[in-house]
């Protein structure tokens, strides 16, 4: 079959071309954030270097807060539009605009000038790691401002990819948020070489996975002669080809889906991409990325397979168990603070998994829940590991943790916060989200919610670990100190440590909302 | 059916709490009034309510009840209720925290002694805030009516206790500390586990415990469900072979924190037994009270046996404790009025003995700097109040007649007996033990030959004095009349008992409870 015919397939089903409406309104987030990011990059060519870098921030700002501004005005949308491509219905809006406050969260935490001398992204990302220039650059001011319409154009992918009808759209949308991440993993102002690992990394990696995902694409169209999920979703009742081709097509998609997501077995890139990272990227990574994953994950489960869940069923349950087994029992290896953070974040996708078991609408709100509380502990998490610096940079390493709270109590007992949430100790939203999350899947996975469980004991384990080098230990002699971060940090963090708490008290608003989100279209 | 008493009860500690942490660095003393002052009012208020609670026949069960909406979409509310069991449970564990604020006044003060054995990890206002906010979760978990309130409030207990531990204790509080968070959580974990399937499998829309007793089926799922609650609460107990984080913890807290830990939170264990375990799965808990009964003598025997081998003080006590669980689970499955008026008796002296035990040897310890029994002898003769103290404290644990110990002991056995002769018999066999490992530890540490480590010992002060009084003479006098808490709790164990389905096997010619001196 010739390219072309594909495309006439795909689209009216006959050979004639027609442009398919597009219901701008409810495309505007997307569009306002993608505007903002070429805005971004004409910022970048025409405006005096002295003023580029705030006025990125405030763009990079003013797209995010006006796209999630807009994804309020148009709640309860529900259209299916761009010639069935997108799916703009409560459940994608509801993870836009997660991913649009996450993601404004983040650029502040990037947009932070006082903790790192200049900021903490590199000026020139690639000259030679050790060379003069590179030397030079370490001391100097001069700061990097494409890192905002990057992170634009990532979240731009990230809103399209949970609302992705299409596995070709969603596809696309893959490769708009995968390419900037790339990028910004190696942007990383200190320890330059782990940084720019991290970026190669990530980049074959997720190459090998986007190609997986595209080859399933191709033998998903194989059997149902379409790309659309509600087509592919019927042809499986109705289709006469070969079930290999469909089930093979599945395994693929979903091998790419998974590693976007960060879940075991295809985990392996998370601990070093996250530590290679500059931390805000990595923050940006783990809130934003994550969400958008699982948008697609469940978009693709719920509307392209939900008949054949008995199919897929086994397969999460084992990644599921997978992931939190990997991300308990490698965590408590681990001995630095980001790498600790990114197993946890494996347990924890794992965790949100479970919830996508009970194919049903508690199922598909209490994943919701999850994400949004999970993103904002996140972000406020790895917020304060950039606080903590030495002569050398962010010192991550758990040992230079010890005693942190004798010299800094109020930071010491935020972060002891934020990791009971992580644990799931009640009064944090962790709790509230493991609960719904658990309540849901329940009735159709009880063992795997009994094994769930004990995972989080075992993984409680390493957060007491960094509480107790906080609290427990002596200081130090030349431990590190908690710099005072500017307004933009600071906002951040309080943001998502007063998000933990109030969610953890008073969840009630927030469920509502991922109670009338749970609304999938296909 | 909105009482706000009890949410008034939780609130005093609360915002004392906040406000210590609120103080500035370096304002211990006003600290430790506040702490001192707001506990000893939370006292005096339960104390009102115990007055106000009805004991008559056609009292209801649950009283000063309070229901607000929490959580909409999981049918969660804020309810309180006390039963009488609760009730004699709160007004324990509100007489233990000013006992511990008045006997801890000065131990973690900034150090002046560079050669202290545990100095202060963090500032003594730290530690009076946490032990306030423990109080707050302990009242709650024992007066919340709502299964996911309980559940909060069980987890949130490890909090503060975790940081008292880890900051104040003896030199392995580092390991101690996370052993004792991570059993718990474990055990808290799989009961939330349960506590999902008890709501899905009752069928009801709410959390509200009487809104799910008697309505889990029987069968499977309720033996798995009862296995879910009995595991975190026998870990909590701790019940032999759940018990090995006890000694740990218990040797290395602070001895204030040590006493709460052993005399309160350790009873949310045996609390959940009697309060979650029976009336909810009753059928499980008749399947399981045989194995739960032999299991319950095994650690009488084996706790008392490690008890005599400790050469550490507040191991040993920790062992004593897990012995006397041993008791309280035999008077709780033995599903008899006795038997159960026994255990939560128990409970309550169990609280206050071990308390005043573990708070005088801190005081020995703050004085010794060393937990060893052999660093001590003959002490009696230096210190004879202390001494004295210790005597009384130990006769209380051996329980001897006089004591109020022996009462729920007797009662427990008395109640174990009528339904499994055997098992009540080999438990007697407990109190002989206690007698030696007690009397062994007092003979060693206050009598014999005068340790010379011993010889500057200061003898107790009237802080310290004033700080155990209370609790030495309400052991004396619920000892001789027990009656009034009786009284209390006996309509609750009756409306426990017959949720279980259970009643006394024989005529009730043995004698009623209360009648026992």
């Amino acid at each position: 079959m010739s390219p072309l015919t594909v495309v006439a397939a795909a689209g009216t089903g006959t050979s004639s071309f027609t442009t398919p409406s597009i219901s701008y309104a409810a495309i505007a987030p997307i569009l306002i954030v993608l505007a903002a990011a070429c805005v971004g990059v004409l910022v970048e060519a025409a405006v005096p270097q002295a003023q580029r870098f705030y006025t990125q921030v405030g763009v990079t700002l003013l797209g995010l807060v006006a796209a999630f501004v807009d994804v309020i005005a148009i709640r309860g949308h529900s259209v299916v539009t761009a010639g069935r491509a997108l799916a703009i219905d409560s459940t994608s809006l509801f993870l836009q605009g997660t991913i649009l406050v996450l993601a404004a969260l983040s650029v502040l935490l990037m947009a932070e000038r006082s903790v790192e001398f200049g900021s903490s992204i590199v000026a020139q990302a690639a000259v030679v790691v050790g060379s003069p220039a590179d030397r030079r650059l370490a001391t100097s001011e001069r700061v990097q401002t494409e890192v905002f319409p990057l992170a634009l154009f990532a979240v731009g992918g990230m809103l399209i990819f949970p609302a992705a009808n299409n596995l070709l759209l969603m596809f696309v949308a893959l490769e708009v948020l995968s390419l900037p991440l790339y990028l910004m993993a190696g942007l990383s102002r200190r320890r330059r070489l782990l940084s720019q690992e991290a970026a190669i990394k990530y980049f074959l990696l997720g190459a090998f996975a986007s190609a997986f995902f595209l080859y399933g694409i191709a033998l998903i169209y194989g059997y149902a002669n379409s790309v659309n999920l509600p087509d592919v979703l019927a042809a499986q009742s109705t289709s006469g080809s070969s079930d290999v081709l469909l089930y093979l097509g599945f395994g693929m998609l979903i091998v790419g889906l998974l590693f976007k997501a960060g879940i075991a077995p295809f985990h392996s890139w998370t601990p070093d991409v996250y530590q290679g990272s500059p931390t805000p990227v990595t923050a940006f990574m783990a809130s934003c990325t994550k969400i958008a994953a699982f948008g697609a994950i469940l978009r693709v489960l719920y509307v392209g397979f939900s008949t054949s869940s008995w199919n897929w069923r086994p397969i999460i349950w084992a990644v599921a168990i997978a992931s939190i087994v990997v991300g308990a029992i490698l965590g408590l290896t681990q001995t630095d603070l980001k790498r600790i953070l990114a197993y946890s974040s494996i347990a924890h996708a794992g965790f949100i998994l479970i919830g996508l078991l009970s194919i049903d609408q508690a199922g598909l709100s209490s994943v919701l829940f999850y994400l949004a509380s999970y993103g904002l502990t996140t972000v406020a998490a790895f917020g304060m590991v950039t606080l903590v610096r030495d002569a050398n940079g962010e010192a991550t390493h758990l040992s230079q943790w010890s005693g942190l709270a004798r010299r800094s109590p109020l930071f010491a007992v935020t972060f002891a916060f934020l990791l009971l949430a992580f644990a799931g100790i009640p009064l944090t939203s962790g709790f509230i989200g493991k609960f719904v999350v658990f309540r849901a899947a329940y009735h159709v996975a009880a063992p795997l919610v009994v094994i769930a469980l004990i995972g989080s004991a075992v993984a409680a384990f390493f957060y007491l670990r960094i509480v107790v080098m906080m609290f427990f230990a002596e200081p130090a002699e030349d431990g590190p100190t908690v710099t005072i971060p500017s307004v933009f940090t600071m906002l951040a963090i309080t943001v998502g440590t007063a998000a933990t708490l109030v969610l953890g008290v008073f969840p009630q608003p927030l469920l509502d909302l991922a109670d009338n989100a749970a609304k999938l279209r296909g | 059916m909105h009482n706000v008493s009890l949410l008034i009860l939780l609130a005093i500690p609360l915002l004392a709490s906040i406000v210590i942490f609120a103080l500035p660095q370096g304002a211990d003393l006003l600290a430790k009034q506040i702490a001192l002052v707001a506990s000893t009012i939370t006292f005096v208020y339960v104390i009102v309510i115990g007055v106000g609670f009805k004991t008559s026949a056609g009292a209801s069960r649950f009283q000063y009840s309070g229901s607000w909406t929490w959580i909409r979409s999981f049918g969660v509310h804020f309810a309180f209720g006390v039963d009488g069991i609760a009730l004699v449970l709160i007004g324990m564990s509100t007489l233990l925290v000013p006992t511990v604020v008045l006997a801890s006044w000065n131990s973690f003060d900034t150090v002046e002694d560079a050669e202290e054995a545990e100095p202060a990890r963090r500032s003594s206002k730290t530690y009076f805030a946490l032990l306030l906010l423990l109080e707050v979760f302990m009242i709650g978990v024992f007066a919340a009516t709502d299964i996911f309130l309980f559940y909060v409030f069980f987890e949130a207990m490890l909090v503060p206790m975790y940081f008292i531990i880890g900051s104040f204790g003896g030199p392995r509080r580092q390991y101690a500390a996370v052993k004792f968070f991570l059993y718990s959580l474990l055990g808290g974990l799989l009961m939330l586990a349960a506590v999902i399937g008890l709501y899905l499998s009752a069928g009801t829309s709410s959390f509200a415990f009487t809104d799910l007793v008697g309505h889990v089926p029987n069968g499977a799922t309720q033996k798995w469900l009862f296995l879910g609650f009995f595991i975190a609460f026998a870990i909590k107990a701790p019940l032999v072979p759940f018990h090995t984080w006890l000694p740990d913890a218990g040797a290395e807290a602070p001895a204030g924190g040590a006493a709460l830990l052993v005399g309160v939170l350790d009873k949310v264990g045996t609390f959940g037994f009697l309060r979650y375990c029976l009336p909810l799965f009753p059928e499980a808990s008749r399947y399981f009270a045989k194995p739960i009964l032999v299991l319950s003598v095994i650690g009488v025997l084996y706790a008392a046996f490690l008890a005599m081998g400790q050469r550490d003080m507040k191991r040993l006590i920790a062992y004593t404790s897990v012995a006397h669980f041993g008791f309280i689970g035999l008077g709780i499955f033995a599903f008899t009025t006795q038997g159960g008026t026994g255990a939560v008796l128990y409970m309550v002296n169990h609280g206050l003995s071990t308390g005043v035990l573990f708070i005088v040897v801190g005081f020995l310890v703050s004085r010794g700097k060393s937990r060893l029994i052999s660093d001590y002898g003959g002490a009696a003769r230096i210190t004879p109040r202390l001494g004295g103290v210790f005597l009384i404290a130990g006769l209380s644990a051996l329980a001897l007649p006089g004591m109020s110990t022996f009462i729920s002991e007797f009662l427990t056995l008395v109640g174990a007996f009528t339904r499994h002769k055997g098992l009540a018999i080999v438990a007697t066999t407990g109190i002989i033990l206690a007698a030696l490992y007690v009397l062994l530890l007092y003979q060693r540490t206050m009598q014999g030959t005068v340790n010379p480590r011993v010889l500057g010992f200061r003898d107790l002060n009237a802080r310290e004095l004033f700080a155990v009084g209370p609790l030495i003479a309400l052991i004396l006098v619920l000892g001789v009349y027990p009656k009034p808490v009786i009284d209390i709790i006996n309509p609750a164990v009756k409306a426990t008992l017959s949720d279980v389905g259970q009643t006394d096997p024989q005529p009730q010619h043995v004698a009623q409870p209360g009648g026992h001196k």
